[in-house]
């Protein structure tokens, strides 16, 4: 196997040369993640509610098949047709034909983190399809040519003035504007002629219930409504963990996403729906793309009771530094860097080292994913298949050497400090020290603690 | 109780007075500490960057010299925190456990098995920053955290409260993570750097004179950017400055 290039190291270094532009997007994101804590801090019964979606969770992947053919059969009853898909190029066949069916041209889309990772965009795009991204951030970054940077917030990596000059050149607004309210307009006049024109609608989905047959799409938008009631066809696409059992365990993750991806108390649209209305088609598109493979493996099925919420992301110092783009991935921050190796591991392996391991997102991450801990035993398996790059190995395999004779290590630290005190421009070398290019070494000692040890020792019992 | 001093590899290395400031507040709390002579490294940074699996030299390094020990402990949270929970042995599973289950960072060993609750001696009046490094907060529960709906505490914070003089600074940020990392620091530098100038930064503002913590592995980090930004302000493992004034 190829071994990973630092892919994300890389990136994050070129996001990291504007740095006013790389504070801006920290404090921005942390200012999201200081919502999410008042947000919580106001319900005492917070980490119960975490306990208990965590529990619903697991229960579910325990059985996920016995509740997704549950789901099947009663959104069948219901009216919605139901298809499968092993993966991105299957499920995107899937909507093709259905367009095809219909002879439609133009989609509107809501967001659905879903159809990036399959990359239905360009395949449908490629087949002469209109696809239009109704979110506002999302069609920010469409018009950009860009994937979306973050899962709730598209394009928190860009400033008024970068939508501005897009919407002037995409949108004809007045050159130089950002004033987000006459933006917002804009988008708006241009979305709803979209919405009015197009034949199929495509919304994600958040939960859907196997009790009822139906499914819960959560916006602050209201664009997936718009979309699925103004077309003939709504397709909704889902990940396979996305169901839940019953109707009753919603209200404990609508009180949880929300809080925890912008500090709302509740998303400003959660539109159920359950049945085509008269004269229109309902299609589900319940995708496995990896997720069988990942519940397969104990060490790391729990993160797939991953509800999307962004808050990971907020809180993690390396994404708010690095940007989601840096990712590489549709799912960027540390839970992106936990799928996304599952899906390909030789092109992600170097995203579960993008992490400090600090542990920030698995006490944010509302269904308690321990996200860290799959970050480390990603590292573990990574490093097992072959998938590190061979220096680390090389470097690790001569560590294990030193650090297991003690001699050979008491040698190669006196050797090292006598070689940084002799040659202390040396050791501060960027070329030749990477910590060295904004960092300062330590001063070395004359002495290793054991050596001062060693000579106490002596002195009183000699 | 038979107690070994625990000194992380790097620790032993670069920062002696660390070591010497561990022992001697130990020491002057009564306790009887031992220091095995040929322990090395507790193992983290090869299992940190995938290489778990080729730790078992040093993880039988470690047992062998701590095997007379009822307790260990070190100034180091997360060398502990690798310790608690991955030292690992083949050939003697029970003995990794027991040592696994009885290494104790100072400050969690000060305050839980010691119970200290006066410092006569400790003097030490500078404005303080106190630096909450990820693994021994979030992996020791040396404090609370600031993502969790729960009482606060913090075992540092109790510890720096008893030393005489000490003005405590707070920060905008009292958990954001320094950016060491492990070989993060040197695989992704650029990133790494930027977390310690920003971590600095916070301190900086806030007024501290020193930054302090029980980690040396994230104060080395913040050692690093503050002597290139030739400032004044220094770091001091929390050992040091509980035993100032001695
Ligand atoms: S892993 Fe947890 S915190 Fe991150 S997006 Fe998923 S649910 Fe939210």
């Amino acid at each position: 196997m190829d071994t990973a290039s630092p892919k994300h190291a890389k990136a994050a270094e070129a996001f990291l040369r504007d740095e006013e532009n790389t504070d801006w997007h920290n404090e921005t994101l942390w200012f999201v993640r200081s919502k999410r804590d008042r947000a919580a801090q106001s319900l005492p019964e917070w980490e119960q509610l975490r306990e208990q979606a965590s529990q619903i969770k697991a229960h579910t992947l325990s059985k996920l098949d016995d509740y997704l053919i549950q789901l099947e059969e009663n959104a069948r009853q219901n009216g919605i047709i139901v298809h499968w898909a092993a993966n991105g190029d299957e499920h995107n066949q899937i909507v093709l034909d259905i367009m095809r069916k219909h002879k439609a041209t133009k989609i509107v889309k809501s967001k659905s983190m879903l159809t990036e990772e399959c990359h239905l965009n360009p395949f449908l795009i490629k087949e002469g399809i209109e696809v239009i991204d109704t979110d506002l951030g999302e069609r920010i970054v469409q018009l950009r040519n860009e994937p979306p940077s973050h899962i709730v917030l598209p394009a928190i990596h860009l400033k008024k003035k970068h939508i501005g000059d897009l919407f002037h050149i995409h949108l004809g607004t007045e050159a130089g504007a950002t004033d987000p309210q006459y933006l917002t307009e804009a988008a708006r006049i241009h979305l709803r002629q979209k919405f009015l024109l197009a034949d199929v609608a495509i919304t994600g989905v958040n939960f859907a219930i196997a009790e009822t047959g139906g499914f819960v799409v959560c916006t602050n938008e209201g664009n997936a409504d718009l979309g699925a009631h103004l077309a003939k066809v709504h397709i909704a696409c889902m990940g396979i963990e996305k169901v839940i059992p019953q109707a009753e365990h919603l209200g404990v993750f609508l009180r949880l996403l929300a809080r925890s991806a912008t500090g709302q108390a509740v998303t400003t649209y959660s539109s159920h729906f359950r049945k085509p209305a008269p004269g229109q088609e309902m299609h589900l598109v319940l995708v496995d793309n990896g997720r069988t493979r990942q519940l397969a493996s104990p060490d790391f099925r729990n993160s797939l009771k991953c509800i999307r919420c962004g808050a990971c992301m907020n809180t993690c110092p390396v994404y708010r530094r690095s940007g989601g783009h840096s990712y590489h991935t549709a799912v960027a921050g540390p839970i992106g860097s936990i799928l996304a190796p599952n899906i390909d591991m030789k092109e992600y392996a170097d995203l579960p080292f993008a992490s400090t391991l600090c542990g920030s997102c698995t006490n944010v991450c509302p269904v308690k994913i321990d996200i860290h801990q799959q970050l480390y035993k990603w590292r573990q398996v990574l490093g097992e298949a072959g998938a590190v790059e061979s220096t680390k190995k090389v470097g690790m395999t001569g560590m294990d050497v030193l650090f297991s004779h003690p001699w050979l290590y008491r040698f190669a630290g006196r050797a090292g400090r006598w070689f940084m005190q002799k040659f202390p421009s040396l050791a501060n070398k960027p070329g030749l020290n990477p910590w060295a290019i904004h960092r300062d070494m330590p001063k070395p000692p004359e002495q290793s603690f054991r050596d001062w040890y060693a000579q106490q020792n002596q002195k009183t019992n000699g | 109780m038979n107690v070994g001093l625990f000194i992380p590899c790097y620790v032993d290395q670069f920062y002696p007075n660390v070591g010497i400031a561990t022992l001697r507040l130990l020491e002057s709390l009564g306790v009887k500490v031992v220091f095995p002579m040929e322990q090395t490294c507790c193992g983290q940074p090869m299992a940190n960057s995938g290489f778990q699996s080729l730790s078992a030299g040093c993880d039988k390094n470690f047992i062998r010299n701590f095997a007379d020990c009822d307790v260990v402990v070190g100034p180091s949270g997360s060398c502990v925190l690798h310790l608690k929970e991955h030292l690992h042995s083949d050939e003697q599973p029970a003995e990794a456990t027991r040592l696994r289950n009885n290494v104790y960072e100072l400050c969690e060993f000060l305050t839980d098995v010691l119970k200290v609750e006066e410092l006569p001696k400790a003097r030490f009046p500078h404005r303080v920053g106190l630096h909450t490094s990820c693994h021994g907060q979030r992996g020791l529960k040396l404090s609370s955290m600031s993502e969790l709906v729960a009482p606060k505490f913090s075992k540092p914070e109790h510890l720096l409260n008893l030393v005489d003089g000490l003005d405590l600074v707070p920060l905008s940020q009292p958990d954001e993570c320094c950016g060491f990392g492990g070989t993060f620091c040197v695989f992704e530098e650029a990133l790494s750097s930027k977390m310690g100038k920003d971590r600095v930064a916070d301190h900086l503002r806030h007024g501290a004179e020193v930054i302090t913590g029980g980690d040396m592995s994230c104060l080395m980090q913040l050692e690093g950017v503050l002597r290139r930004q030739k400032s004044p302000v220094r770091v001091m493992h929390i050992a040091e400055i509980l035993t100032s004034g001695n």
